[in-house]
C-alpha cells in the first residue's frame, strides 16, 4: 500500500520548476492517524509554497522492515520512527543526522523537556516527537459504581477492590498476550511502581539483573497480583483486541492499556459513560511516580537529500499549534508542553497524568534492545501462565543479559 | 556429418564450419539449461555460500550511511552460542515431532485413496472434496484451525461450553457462561501447541499423499491383481504383497515431499501461534525468520547460523534422494 499525495493538485502542476521536492515517509494507515497527517502536510505545503512535498504512506508493519532498507539505498528526507532503544541501531550506525541545531534554535529543549532524554543519545538529539499517548487502567465505571468502589489509589486499595469484583463473578484484569507486548506493559507498570523510573532504565539498560532483589519483588508483586486479582483465562491466545470482548461484556472489570484501546472500546459498543480512566496506583509510597508514555517521532536520515527544508519541516511539526490540531485530529496527546489537548476527557486525563509524571518511560520493547526485549516479553508470558518459574525465567533473562551488552 | 565428411574429401569450395556448428550437439543443452542454471544460482547456490559467510559474523542487518556494512566477524560463537540455546534445542525437538507426526500422512493418505478407488457414482465429486484441503493456502488452514482450536469462539470452544459451562448472567446483566473447568486452549498449552499445529499441517499433507496414491493406483497393473487373486491372496496380504510394491515410485514421492513439508514448515507456525508461547512451538524455520527478520530479530548472523544448521540436516537427506536417483537411473540403463 503505497500512496503518493500532493497536497493539492492544481498546486503541483503550477509548482515553478525550481521547487525543491521535500520526500516523506510516514507509517500509519489508520484513517484518524493518517488524515491528522495529510492535513498538517497541507498546512505545511500552503506555508512553504517553495517546497514541493512528496508523502509516501506505508503500512506499519512494512514500514518497519523497509526503513531498513531505504535509510541506505533510497533515503527519504523525512522519516516517521520511534524513539528510545528503536532508534539506537539507526543512530549508532550513523543513518540518523543529529538535530540538535533545531532543538536548539526553536526552544524544543523547554517546550519537549520531559521527552528530551528519550530523543538523546550519547549526548546528540536524533528527531522531534509529534504524538504520544498515555498508558493506565482503563476500567469498567458501571461496574466500580455498582460496587460502590472508588478509582484505586493504592496496592492495597486494589486488592481489595478486586476481591469486591471477584466476589460477583467479575474477573477484575482482562489481556491478550498472544503478541506479548501487553504483558510487557502490565510489568513495566508493576516495575515502575515498585522501584521507579530508574530501575527501570537500569533494568532496559542492562544496569540491573533480573535477579535483582528489587526486580524479583517487582515479580512477587506481580504473582500477587494475578493469585489475589487474576486475569481472564486463554489471554495466551487472545490479541489485544480479542481481550476486549470480555471487558466489553462485564465479565472482566479492568484493563490496563495505552490509550488507543478507548477507540477499540467504544468500538464494541461500550459509550463515554460506562469507561473512564485512572492512574496504576502506588504499590511504594516513596517512588516518584513515571509513567509510560511511548512516542512517535519524525527523524531526517543522514541520506537526505534535501535536509534544510527537512529541519524546516521538523520545527513545524514542534510547534505547538501545530502539535495541537494534528493531535486533536488523531486523539491523542501533543509532546509539546506548550500545546493544547481537545475536550475528551481521556485526552484530559493523560495530559494531567503525563504532565506531572516524575519520568516518562517509553515501552520496555522500547527501551530495551531487540533481542532482551523478545526474550523479557517471553518470559513475562510465561510467567502470567504459571508463576511458580519465576526464578527459572528471570535467571534466563540474566543470561540473555549478559550476551545482548 | 555430410560436413564432416566434406572436409576430410578436402573439396576447395567446401565452406569450414563454424566451431558453434560443429558443436551444436554439445551446446543445446547448456542453451536450454542456461536460464534455470542462472536463477538457480542467483537465488538457491550463491545464497547458501551468503548465508554460511554470514553466520560468521554479528550483524544487525544496516549498512552505515556510505554504504558500508555494520558487521563484524565473530568465527564460530554463532554456533558455540547455539549450542546453549535453549530456545535452539526447543525448535530442534519441535521438527522432529514434525518429522515423525508428519509422516502419519502416507499411511492415511494411502488408505484414504484405496476407500476412495473404488467405482461408485458420483465418486469424482468425493476425490474432488478429499482433495479440496490441498488446494487452499496453507495461511488459509492455519487460520482455520486457529479458530476452530479458540477455546472461547471456535469449535472445540464451543463444544466444551456445551458439555461443561451454563449459560448465567454475568454483575452487570449480560449473558455468560460459567464453566465446571476452563475449556481447554490448545494453541496456548507449551505441551500441547506444537501436537495442534501438526494436525492442522496433516490435513492438508494427507489430501495431497493421497492424490499420489490415487494416480498411483491407475497404474497398478490389473493382471497381476487377478493373478494374485487366484492365488488365494486378499486383504492384507494382497495390499502388502501385490499392491504396495507396485506403489513404490507413488510411496517414495509421499515420503519425499512429506519429509520437505515437515522440515520447511513455516507458515501454519507463523499463523497459528507466532512460536508461542514462549517460544515453544518453534522450529528451525521459524527460529531463524524471528532471530533474523522479525521486529525483534534484526541478529542476521546468528540467523544464518540457524539456516546453515537447517540447511545442514536437509542436506543429509537430500545426499539420500539423490543417491536413490543416482541408483534408480544406473539400474534402468
Amino acid at each position: 500500500m503505497r500512496s503518493i499525495m500532493t497536497s493539492a493538485l492544481a498546486l503541483a502542476i503550477a509548482a515553478p520548476a525550481f521547487a525543491a521536492d521535500l520526500v516523506i515517509n510516514f507509517d500509519d494507515l489508520n484513517p484518524a492517524p493518517k488524515a491528522a497527517f495529510e492535513a498538517a502536510v497541507a498546512q505545511f505545503q500552503a506555508e512553504n509554497p517553495d517546497i514541493n512535498v512528496i508523502v509516501n504512506i506505508n503500512d506499519r508493519e512494512a514500514h518497519k522492515t523497509a526503513i531498513r532498507n531505504f535509510l541506505t539505498a533510497d533515503a527519504p528526507d523525512v522519516t516517521s520512527w520511534y524513539p528510545g532503544n528503536r532508534m539506537a541501531p539507526f543512530t549508532d550506525a550513523g543513518l540518523f543526522q543529529p538535530v540538535d541545531d533545531v532543538w536548539d534554535d526553536n526552544g524544543l529543549r523547554e517546550t519537549f523537556a520531559a521527552i528530551e532524554p528519550t530523543m538523546t543519545r550519547d549526548g546528540t538529539t536524533f528527531g522531534v516527537p509529534y504524538t504520544y499517548y498515555q498508558w493506565g487502567i482503563y476500567y469498567r465505571k458501571d461496574i466500580f459504581d455498582k460496587l460502590g468502589l472508588e478509582e484505586f489509589e493504592t496496592w492495597d486499595d486494589m486488592l481489595a477492590g478486586c476481591a469486591a469484583m471477584k466476589k460477583v463473578g467479575v474477573t477484575p484484569f482482562t489481556i491478550g498476550t498472544k503478541f506479548l507486548w501487553t504483558a510487557a506493559g502490565v510489568f513495566d507498570y508493576i516495575n515502575l511502581r515498585t522501584n521507579g523510573y530508574d530501575v527501570h532504565n537500569g533494568l532496559t539498560a542492562g544496569e540491573i539483573a533480573y535477579t535483582d532483589p528489587r526486580i524479583v519483588q517487582t515479580m512477587e508483586n506481580w504473582a500477587q497480583l494475578i493469585e489475589e486479582c487474576g486475569f481472564v483465562d486463554n489471554h495466551a491466545s487472545m490479541s489485544w483486541q480479542d481481550a476486549l470482548a470480555p471487558f466489553s461484556n462485564g465479565d472482566a472489570g479492568m484493563y490496563v492499556m495505552g490509550n488507543f484501546a478507548v477507540a477499540g472500546m467504544k468500538d464494541t459498543g461500550l459509550t463515554e459513560d460506562q469507561i473512564d480512566y485512572m492512574q496504576f496506583p502506588s504499590i511504594n509510597s516513596d517512588v516518584a511516580r513515571a509513567e509510560e508514555a511511548p512516542a512517535d517521532a519524525f527523524f531526517i536520515p543522514t541520506n537526505a537529500k534535501n535536509p534544510e527544508d527537512a529541519k524546516k519541516f521538523l520545527a513545524f511539526v514542534a510547534r505547538a499549534d501545530v502539535q495541537s490540531t494534528w493531535n486533536a485530529a488523531m486523539g491523542q496527546l501533543p509532546p509539546n508542553s506548550e500545546a493544547t489537548v481537545g475536550d475528551d476527557k481521556f485526552l484530559q486525563e493523560g495530559m494531567a497524568t503525563l504532565s506531572t509524571a516524575a519520568g516518562l518511560a517509553q515501552f520496555f520493547d522500547r527501551d530495551a534492545p531487540a533481542e532482551m526485549a523478545q526474550a523479557g516479553m517471553q518470559g513475562f508470558q510465561e510467567f502470567m501462565l504459571d508463576t511458580s518459574k519465576m526464578m527459572d525465567i528471570l535467571e534466563r533473562l540474566d543470561g540473555v543479559q549478559a550476551e545482548v551488552y | 556429418m555430410a560436413a564432416t565428411d566434406a572436409s576430410i574429401g578436402a573439396v576447395p569450395k567446401a565452406p569450414k564450419p563454424s566451431w558453434v556448428k560443429r558443436n551444436k550437439l554439445s551446446i543445446a543443452p547448456w542453451i536450454f539449461l542456461a536460464p534455470a542454471l542462472f536463477f538457480f544460482a542467483v537465488y538457491v547456490v550463491i545464497p547458501i555460500f551468503e548465508s554460511v559467510y554470514l553466520s560468521l559474523f554479528e550483524w544487525n542487518g544496516l549498512y552505515r550511511a556510505d554504504g558500508t556494512s555494520t558487521a563484524t566477524f565473530v568465527g564460530l560463537d554463532n554456533y558455540v552460542r547455539l549450542w546453549d540455546d535453549a530456545q535452539f534445542w526447543t525448535s530442534m525437538r519441535n521438527n522432529v515431532a514434525w518429522l515423525i507426526l508428519y509422516m502419519l500422512a502416507v499411511p492415511l493418505g494411502l488408505f484414504i485413496a484405496l476407500f476412495l478407488n473404488q467405482e461408485v457414482p458420483g465418486m469424482r465429486l468425493y476425490k474432488s472434496l478429499f482433495f479440496f484441503p490441498f488446494v487452499i493456502s496453507q495461511v488459509v488452514v492455519g487460520l482455520i484451525f486457529g479458530w476452530f482450536y479458540n477455546p472461547d469462539f471456535g469449535v472445540v470452544g464451543q463444544l466444551w461450553k456445551f458439555a461443561f459451562c451454563e449459560e448465567t448472567v454475568n454483575f452487570i446483566g449480560n449473558k455468560t457462561f460459567e464453566c465446571a473447568r476452563p475449556a481447554p486452549d490448545i494453541l496456548s498449552s507449551a505441551e500441547w501447541a506444537t501436537y495442534g499445529i501438526i494436525a492442522a499441517g496433516l490435513w492438508p499433507q494427507i489430501a495431497y499423499c493421497m492424490i499420489l496414491y490415487l494416480t498411483g493406483l491407475n497404474n497398478v497393473a490389473s493382471d497381476q491383481i487377478e493373478a494374485a487373486r487366484l492365488d488365494g491372496a486378499k486383504g492384507w496380504k494382497m495390499l502388502w504383497y501385490v499392491v504396495l510394491p507396485q506403489l513404490r515410485p507413488a510411496t517414495f514421492i509421499a515420503v519425499v515431499v512429506t519429509v520437505i513439508g515437515a522440515l520447511r514448515s513455516f507458515d501454519m507456525i507463523a499463523i497459528m501461534t507466532q512460536g508461542g508461547p514462549f517460544g515453544s512451538t518453534n522450529v528451525l524455520a521459524y527460529y531463524m525468520y524471528e532471530v533474523a527478520i522479525s521486529e525483534f530479530g534484526e541478529r542476521y548472523g546468528y540467523g544464518s547460523a540457524v539456516a546453515v544448521v537447517l540447511f545442514a540436516i536437509m542436506l543429509v537427506y537430500i545426499s539420500y534422494f539423490l543417491w536413490r536417483m543416482y541408483q534408480d537411473e544406473k539400474g534402468a540403463r
